[in-house]
């Protein structure tokens, strides 16, 4: 679905990520680990298309991304769902109407949705929340609300920065649980992370990557996971 | 302009979902309205100099260049003779319609703003004026002046050209002052509209960020802001175009000795030209928006 081919990246000069090559095959669920200012960030923005590679190949459901135009990354967006670190709203529309973006922005609207909308907000447990504005949920509210966004257009691919950055140990193990739903119905999954307990509570449900970005390049991690 | 015509058909259709995407902008918003419409009053009264010294500048033209006059001094004895000898020569003239001297009575009504009821003007030595109807075509001045040199030495030939000349020539500048004016209005209304559109996209360059994040295209964007932006300044206009007439309306009417200054206004048709200012704001608005969202948009990951 995503692929990088030596794919190297460099801020202004300074090369962060370099001969990187990565695959995500459908129905695979990868974590990415490493220290922080590894690239983590870096290397996901890659996976959808916000950065382009400085040298090698990256390809997007087949597509190179040097090739696809801005109306092409915009498409490929509607097929992957992006949960942020730091998880940014349209702060003047409440909840569900935020959870509903990408249906309103690939022009589908969502008042025929409503059904999967409440059904979706439900099953991250926001339903109570549904006309609260993004400036009144917890961390742990955003971070479910970010993740609703993102699979609402039922997506193929979900990449997560850092999804349980800002909450608690049960946060955390909800949003995991979610996630390895979501895996189980067939989405492909990459979830940057440097929280190794949770790839070690993830590894006893589902079966999980590890992929660790050290020196600029990457790794598969050990058994010791 | 691929972007601007999908904006276009995109804006016709109208999508309230692409407005609420971007937050309500209070103070900007008003700014922009406020602008628009002082720009839309200015603009009509533009348009109203330069359509009034347009009527002037014609007017002038038509009415002076049609008639001219013929001015004979000689010797008492002589002015009934020279000016019998001149009327002749002048209805054989090509391109004179009629010539017709004017009775003691005429050029008496005439001097008399000058010398007062009272002064016996018949018994001073006036020149006898002979007024002259030109047809469409008209005649050559200049060929007539040298016949009446030669047949009748006391006749001067005066077109009214010397000076109507400088006068339309003035009129016709000031109209196009006017259209200049109008066209700086129009450009100005671009500035500023692409000023606070490029405030308006950098102050949201979180609600951007998120719209790309999800998946909106660069059109859908640039959509929410031009729309808006062609709007206000639609209705910005419309409220100036609309107190400007009325100024207009209320500025007081000369009547029949109406000048330059009092005919300051519109007639007939003209009164529909205002009314294109507030729909000239808002393709201008549109454009200007769309530029700017353009390349805003473009230099974005």
């Amino acid at each position: 679905m995503i692929e990088l081919e030596n794919v190297a990246y460099s801020y202004g000069g300074a090369e962060l990520l370099s001969e990187l090559s990565l695959q995500l095959a459908p129905g695979s669920f990868h974590f990415l680990t490493g220290p922080s200012g590894a690239g983590k960030t870096t290397l996901l923005k890659l996976c959808y298309g916000a950065l382009r590679p400085t040298a090698g190949q990256a390809r997007i459901f087949g597509q190179d991304v040097r090739q696809m135009d801005r109306d092409a990354i915009a498409m490929s967006r509607r097929r992957i769902g992006v949960v942020h670190q730091d998880c940014a709203f349209l702060d003047h529309l409440p909840l569900n109407e935020n959870v509903a973006l990408p249906l309103t922005v690939s022009g589908e609207g969502f008042s025929q949705q409503d059904e999967n909308l409440r059904e979706l907000l439900a099953w991250v447990g926001l339903t109570e929340r549904a006309n609260a504005l993004p400036p009144e949920l917890s961390g742990g509210e955003r971070q479910r609300a970010a993740l609703a966004r993102a699979v609402i257009m039922s997506p193929e691919v979900i990449l997560a920065d850092e999804p349980t950055g800002n909450v608690d140990w049960e946060m955390s193990q909800r949003l995991l649980q979610l996630l390895i739903e979501l895996n189980r119905m067939g989405k492909t999954i990459l979830i940057a992370t440097h929280d190794l307990s949770l790839i070690r509570a993830a590894k006893s449900q589902v079966q999980a990557r590890v992929l660790r970005i050290a020196n600029r390049r990457i790794t598969a991690a050990g058994a010791d996971l | 302009m691929n972007l601007t015509l999908q904006t276009l058909r995109a804006l016709a259709r109208g999508d309230s979902a692409a407005d609420r995407v971007v937050p309500p902008t209070g103070f900007t918003a008003r700014l922009t309205l406020f602008v628009a419409a002082a720009m839309a009053f200015l603009a009509v009264f533009a348009l109203a100099l330069s359509l009034a010294a347009g009527r002037l500048a014609t007017s002038w033209g038509n009415e002076l260049a049609r008639s001219s006059t013929v001015r004979i001094s000689a010797p008492a004895g002589q002015l009934a003779a020279q000016t019998s000898a001149a009327l002749r020569l002048l209805q054989q003239t090509p391109g004179i319609e009629s010539a017709r001297a004017l009775s003691e009575a005429e050029q008496q009504a005439l001097l008399e703003p000058w010398f007062g009821p009272d002064v016996p003007v018949d018994q001073l030595p006036v020149p006898q004026l002979i007024e002259v109807q030109e047809t469409a075509r008209g005649y050559d001045p200049a060929g007539l002046r040298l016949r009446l040199q030669a047949e009748v030495p006391g006749a001067v030939l005066d077109d009214h050209a010397r000076w109507r000349k400088p006068l339309a020539q003035a009129a016709s500048r000031l109209n196009l002052l006017g259209w200049g004016a109008a066209l700086l209005i129009a450009a100005a209304v671009g500035a500023m509209v692409t000023l606070a559109a490029n405030a308006a996209l950098a102050a949201n360059a979180q609600v951007i960020a998120v719209l790309r994040l999800v998946g909106a295209t660069d059109n859908y964007i640039a959509r929410a802001f031009v729309r808006r932006f062609a709007l206000r300044a639609l209705m910005g206009a419309a409220a100036g175009t609309a107190l400007g007439v009325l100024a207009v309306m209320l500025m007081p009417s000369g009547g029949e000795t109406s000048g330059f200054l009092t005919g300051l206004g519109f007639q007939g048709w003209h009164w529909g030209v205002p009314l294109l200012v507030p729909p000239l704001a808002g393709v201008v608005a549109f454009v200007a928006t769309a530029v700017a969202a353009r390349r805003v948009l473009a230099g974005l990951s």
